[in-house]
């Protein structure tokens, strides 16, 4: 690999350790020190590589350099306090000898605790996802701006706000105690699925950045699985759940970034591999009596691995969806649950239960109508299309709305 | 909720009970699709009844003909589109089987 790749890959999988090492010798009260280590290690790479080459082993190479700026830093701060303060007798002529711990089970434990400080619900979500993008998994301030299709300035603002937030709670880097890891968990694991969401549904149309953020959401799911303590129901659930979406990632995004619907998506390019993994999970996740939004969401998804139009498949996202928006509603659930009520209990009993839902500011509600109106009311299919259409705001949106008009009107029944 | 399954001969067969929790649940996922769900409580068939001077009976139904399945509470506008959506509940297809409509006055616990 060339320095100019090499950088960016190693920038992404190792600042995010550094980070976290550093965050958690140090304390949250001074993370901008840890960050700025951790920038000016790949700095100096990037100055010194293209003219030495690169090492031979490069994230060797970057822990070192890390640890002997941490250590120069530290020194200098011993200086300074000895040379103000000529009180200080015990160590003032010692060296700074403390080796910084970047050993994988130390990287792990504190990417770990990272994560439930970064998520603390003193946090607002925003800054949450925010910092969770640029300490958990290095993204830069550039890719961040993208995936949410706003300015670098925003979001150093929100960043910032967010550092100074974590101060001021006076948040610690550990794990929670075993009495609130659940709670502690849950908001966890609504960041990670928040992310993985980001990835899955975002309107940025770098199919990369956005698959990026799909695997980095579930790397974090994984950390949280293969340790002991954070390995619970819910986080297999979520970890399930994401594989079985993952596995139809480059099925339903074509090379131009648009979205293939789900029926037009060609099944041979879904990962069986992430599909068996998902099932893996799932099936771990099957123990203990929690169910949560997670386990029903991961069983819909599990379905949807199925492309075969079978009455049990649609029986049993039904039943999950009705279980789904029992404990946590949402508007595109409803309209996913009315979707499956048409196809167990036929078009007629899916309208009526439609019309029920009155969600009449919302695009997908009137081509969901418009759907399972075709075949069965012409007209009031195609009333309940330029509904859709006159709410529809992506121009994506719009088009899909405009192909199934147009195929109302060749074939009209 | 209240349903009438006294006698072992009126009682479901495994099948059918699998249908009527089917029709069931998608009554409730019908009411939770209008975000009008709030929360539900199914009952064992099994337990006490305490009464006055310390008499224990067995049973909640051991001198009346009738137990109550469960509670479901909903969000409605009115009692009148309250007893619109309970009249859509599944287990009134059964004969002798109830559904009572009361509006909540207060809540313990939970304001």
């Amino acid at each position: 690999m060339q320095h100019t790749t090499l950088i960016p890959h190693l920038f992404r999988t190792e600042y995010r350790k550094i980070v976290s090492v550093l965050c958690r010798h140090f304390g949250l009260q001074q993370m901008e020190i840890a960050e700025d280590i951790a920038s000016d290690t790949f700095l100096t790479a990037a100055e010194t590589w293209p003219l030495k080459g690169i090492p031979p082993q490069p994230t060797a190479w970057l822990y070192q350099v890390a640890k002997n700026k941490t250590k120069n830093y530290l020194q200098r701060g011993l200086l300074f306090a000895t040379k103000i303060s000529r009180d200080i007798k015990s160590n003032s002529t010692e060296r700074y000898e403390e080796e910084i711990d970047l050993s994988p089970q130390n990287v792990n434990d504190s990417q770990l605790q990272m994560m439930f400080a970064v998520c603390h619900p003193a946090i607002s979500k925003e800054a949450q996802i925010g910092l969770s993008l640029r300490i958990l998994c290095g993204f830069g301030i550039e890719e961040i701006a993208d995936a949410f299709l706003t300015s670098k300035e925003t979001i150093n603002k929100r960043l910032f706000r967010a550092k100074e937030k974590l101060k001021e709670e006076k948040i610690h880097i550990e794990l929670p105690p075993a009495a609130a890891m659940n709670e502690r968990l849950e908001a966890v694991l609504s960041i990670i699925y928040l992310l993985f969401n980001e990835g899955y549904y975002s309107v940025s149309q770098n199919k990369t950045l956005r698959k990026d953020l799909c695997l980095e959401a579930m790397r974090l799911c994984t950390m949280l699985v293969e340790n002991e303590s954070t390995n619970k129901p819910a986080v297999n659930a979520l970890l399930a759940l994401m594989c079985f979406h993952a596995s139809r990632f480059d099925a339903r995004i074509n090379e131009h970034g648009e979205h293939i619907l789900y029926e037009e998506q060609n099944a041979n390019l879904w990962n069986a591999d992430l599909i068996s993994k998902g099932g893996y999970f799932l099936n771990r996740a099957a123990s203990g009596n929690e169910l949560s939004k997670y386990h029903l969401e991961a069983g819909i998804a599990y379905w949807n691995t199925q492309k075969e139009d079978t009455k049990e498949k649609w029986e049993n996202i039904l039943y999950f969806y009705n279980r789904l928006l029992q404990i946590a509603y949402s508007p595109i659930a409803a309209l996913n649950r009315t979707y499956a009520l048409a196809k167990v209990n036929g078009k007629q009993a899916g309208i009526a239960a439609a019309e029920q839902l009155e969600l009449t500011n919302n695009h997908f509600y009137f081509a969901l109508l418009g759907e399972l109106c075709t075949s069965v009311d012409g007209a009031k299919a195609k009333a309940n299309y330029e509904k859709a259409l006159g709410l529809a705001k992506t121009e994506a949106d719009k088009a899909a709305i405009r192909a199934k008009l147009e195929k109302l009107h060749s074939d009209p029944d | 909720m209240r349903l009438d399954i006294l006698t072992k001969e009126a009682q479901p067969s495994p099948e059918q009970m699998q249908v009527y929790m089917q029709r069931y649940h998608d009554w409730v996922g019908g009411i939770a699709a209008q975000d009008k769900f709030v929360g539900g409580t199914g009952l064992s068939k099994e337990g006490k009844v305490l009464k006055f001077n310390d008499v224990m009976t067995d049973g909640p139904y051991a001198e009346t003909k009738e137990s109550i399945a469960g509670f479901i509470t909903i969000r409605a506008k009115d009692l009148e589109e309250a007893v619109k959506m309970a009249k859509e509940c599944p287990i009134l297809k059964g004969e002798g089987n109830t559904v009572e409509v009361r509006q909540i006055v207060t809540r313990h616990n939970n304001p």
